[in-house]
């Protein structure tokens, strides 16, 4: 059970009366959340439906090439790794483990024969199965997906992929098949499994920005700026990635073209500028600006024109994040009380909300249905105080909040996946810093990086 | 030359020695010394006196140049500890270090039973800068500022300068004040808990606050220039209140 806490402003001990009424406060928002069976809370509590459970047969290699059966075998162990563990991940789903599952492969709704699957020990309510060959150079997968309890109609999906050859393209068919399942059985939420993350990874003195699939996968250099690069952050079309970077006269925001595969031109403000955030629909940037003395958020549009201050109090000002499903409100770090709190406002600078109530709070990051915000929290800051730094998720309509992470190191930087199920945060254990996912209600963490360096990761918006 | 242009320390104890160590200005000759890592065995010395053993280590061994390595060292038998450039020691000790150039650190131990020599290399990679020739007033003047004008540190999660701070900008100013062609570089750091992103920016508040500071006692603002650097270049790297201190602070350093 997923005991959320309220946030208050005010220190006040709870007496029995009250917790009473907290208690008929937690049934209440729970209802509501069943009610509209909010995906974050189905993954989190043991309320709402029940995991889909899916079966997924190994896929059947067809081909007659003696030389092309090597090639196959290859593919098609990628290609059957990849679609369970996308499956596995998604959240939504129980996975019957392999060895549960009946030894068999059927490679075409022919073959397949559904209540070998329904029943015990699989038990499984769904199957998914296919073909998978190379035919000149191109490989061709066909994929189904049955529901093993109806056997007058079985077939939910149908689908067939054919790409070059390569083992790439192997993960990229089974995240495709994978995120159709998703699809289909998720409440028409897309999947993730083509979604990337882009990170900071130091070599030497350096820091880089860095990109890989979302499972860890694929992991590669974008930037080669020489200097130390931070906050990565993919524009909505995953067409720009802005980053904060240390020049010669401080730190600038600057843009590189994922289109053009280069950098391209952003003004120099002048002053400490860190931490942009792109507004949902592209069209802004906010960010942090020291340009007239003390670090403010201010707002420009894409290139880095029409620049406007939107706070204005003394302290550190830092870390803007949009509410993505709105663009009309912003959250962000601001110390001007003391240690660094959360705070909501609108986008134009009015309405300030304070929304934490005390601890070191930092990195918001803001789930794509705007209901949730994640952030890093040390509740206990202080010198010689035994706080650890941890991965919190609060709801902003009632300030009530849970703990996601416990002794998983010094966690910071969360960031929402597009589906609003999954997290990924870096987590510093000595002095190795490595980038993890988990699900939003902080269960099937997976360490996703292993360089010792990795972080302030960012998860792409599609 | 002097490689070793910084030379911090533990705070209390250990801070007028470092001073003198800072001041003697001892050259490290480069290279020349022989390799023996671990400490010898007691040879089979008559029983009073036994000999000495010396173990000296430095982490990381190979830094960025600007960077600061940890040497750490343990002896038993020893009298006398020294290691070269730096000065006397305690028997079992660390200190900071940032060399400019790598450095052969050489540790003697004397005791009754003999000496014992330990070493430990450390590689600074120097980035390729194009070859500005030093003039010698140059160095002098690095010198002076750095006796004139000194770090100011702050206290944990703060930017507003202490008592001690204001009376260190005070004589910084004057000193300023009485070279006005000099110009600076405030940067701005913190220790390495919290997150990155905030101490960039309360890194920027510590430099400003610095800043301010000199603007009130008279000097120009536009001879003053403030570069964060949050916690992304460290200068003590132990996980201890006196190390975090010396990470808080605004360095001042000439503009170039």
């Amino acid at each position: 059970m997923v005991k959320m806490q309220r946030s208050s402003l005010r220190h006040t001990r709870l007496s029995a009366p009250s917790l009473a009424l907290l208690a008929l406060a937690f049934a209440a928002f729970f209802c509501a959340l069943q009610a509209q069976a909010q995906d974050w809370v189905r993954t989190g509590t043991n309320l709402g439906a029940d995991k889909i459970r899916i079966a997924v047969a190994n896929f059947k290699p067809y081909g007659n090439d003696p030389q092309a059966t090597q090639q196959i075998a290859g593919l098609k162990s990628t290609f059957d790794a990849t679609l369970f563990a996308d499956l596995n991940n998604a959240g939504i789903f129980d996975v019957v483990s392999k060895s549960l599952a009946p030894p068999l492969m059927p490679g075409s709704p022919s073959e397949m024969n559904v209540t070998q699957w329904s029943a015990a020990p699989a038990s499984a309510a769904m199957v998914a199965f296919g073909s998978l060959t190379v035919v000149s150079g191109r490989v061709l997968v066909n994929g189904w997906l049955f529901d093993a309890k109806n056997t007058q109609s079985p077939q939910v999906l149908g689908k067939q992929y054919s790409e070059e050859a390569s083992d790439e393209n192997a993960r990229l068919i089974a995240h495709r098949f994978a995120d159709e399942i998703i699809f289909r059985l998720g409440g028409g939420l897309p999947g993730i499994s083509e979604s990337k993350i882009y990170y900071v990874a130091a070599s030497g003195g350096n820091k880089e920005i860095w990109s890989m699939d979302y499972d860890g996968q694929n992991q590669h250099q974008i930037t080669h700026l020489g200097t130390v690069t931070l906050s990565p952050r993919i524009s909505p079309d995953n067409g720009r990635l802005a980053f904060a970077s240390l020049g010669k006269d401080g730190w600038n925001i600057r843009i590189f073209s994922m289109l053009l595969n280069r950098m391209v031109s952003f003004p120099a403000f002048g002053g400490t500028n860190l931490s942009p955030a792109w507004s949902p629909d592209g069209n802004h940037l906010a960010f942090s600006s020291s340009r007239t003395g003390d670090p403010e958020i201010w707002v420009s549009d894409a290139n880095g024109g029409a620049l406007r201050r939107i706070t204005s109090y003394r302290g550190p000002d830092v870390s803007p994040v949009w509410n993505p499903r709105t663009g009309s409100q912003i959250a962000w770090i601001s110390g001007r009380t003391g240690l660094p709190q959360l705070y909501i406002m609108d986008a134009d600078g009015s309405s300030v909300q304070r929304m934490t109530d005390g601890g070191y709070a930092t990195s918001p990051s803001w789930s794509p249905n705007g209901q949730f915000l994640a952030f890093a929290w040390d509740r206990k800051y202080g010198p010689g105080a035994p706080g650890g730094q941890d991965i919190y998720v609060m709801e902003v309509a009632t300030l009530r909040w849970i703990q996601l992470t416990h002794d998983a190191g010094r966690c910071d930087f969360p960031s929402w996946s597009p589906d609003g199920r999954h997290l990924v945060f870096e987590s510093k254990t000595g002095s190795r810093t490595e980038i993890w996912s988990m699900l939003a209600d902080g269960t099937q963490r997976h360490k996703l990086t292993n360089s010792g360096g990795s972080s302030m990761p960012n998860w792409s918006w599609k | 030359m002097n490689p070793l242009i910084a030379s911090s320390q533990r705070k209390s104890a250990a801070k007028n020695f470092a001073l003198t160590a800072a001041l003697l200005s001892l050259a490290l000759a480069a290279g020349c010394h022989k390799k023996q890592t671990s400490p010898p065995l007691p040879a089979e010395a008559p029983p009073p006196a036994a000999a000495p053993t010396a173990s000296l280590t430095a982490d990381p061994t190979t830094i960025d140049l600007g960077q600061s390595v940890v040497l750490n060292w343990r002896t038993t038998n020893a009298t006398t500890v020294t290691i070269d450039g730096i000065g006397q020691m305690v028997p079992n000790g660390t200190q900071t270090v940032a060399p400019s150039a790598s450095t052969n650190f050489h540790l003697t131990a004397k005791g009754d039973g003999g000496t014992t020599e330990a070493n430990v290399r450390v590689t600074v990679r120097v980035p390729e800068m194009p070859t500005v020739p030093a003039a010698t007033t140059d160095n002098t003047d690095e010198t002076i500022f750095k006796q004139n004008v000194q770090d100011v540190f702050f206290d944990y999660d703060s930017y507003s300068l202490s008592a001690d701070a204001q009376a260190s900008v005070v004589k910084a100013a004057a000193f300023l004040a009485s070279h006005p062609a000099i110009k600076v570089v405030i940067g701005g750091y913190c220790d390495d808990r919290g997150s990155a992103e905030y101490n960039l920016a309360l890194g920027e508040n510590r430099a400003n606050a610095a800043k301010s500071s000199l603007v009130s006692a008279g000097i120009a603002a536009d001879r003053l220039r403030v570069i964060s650097y949050g916690k992304e270049k460290q200068f003590c790297t132990e996980e201890n209140e006196s190390c975090w201190q010396q990470n808080r602070r605004a360095q001042f350093s000439i503009d170039r």
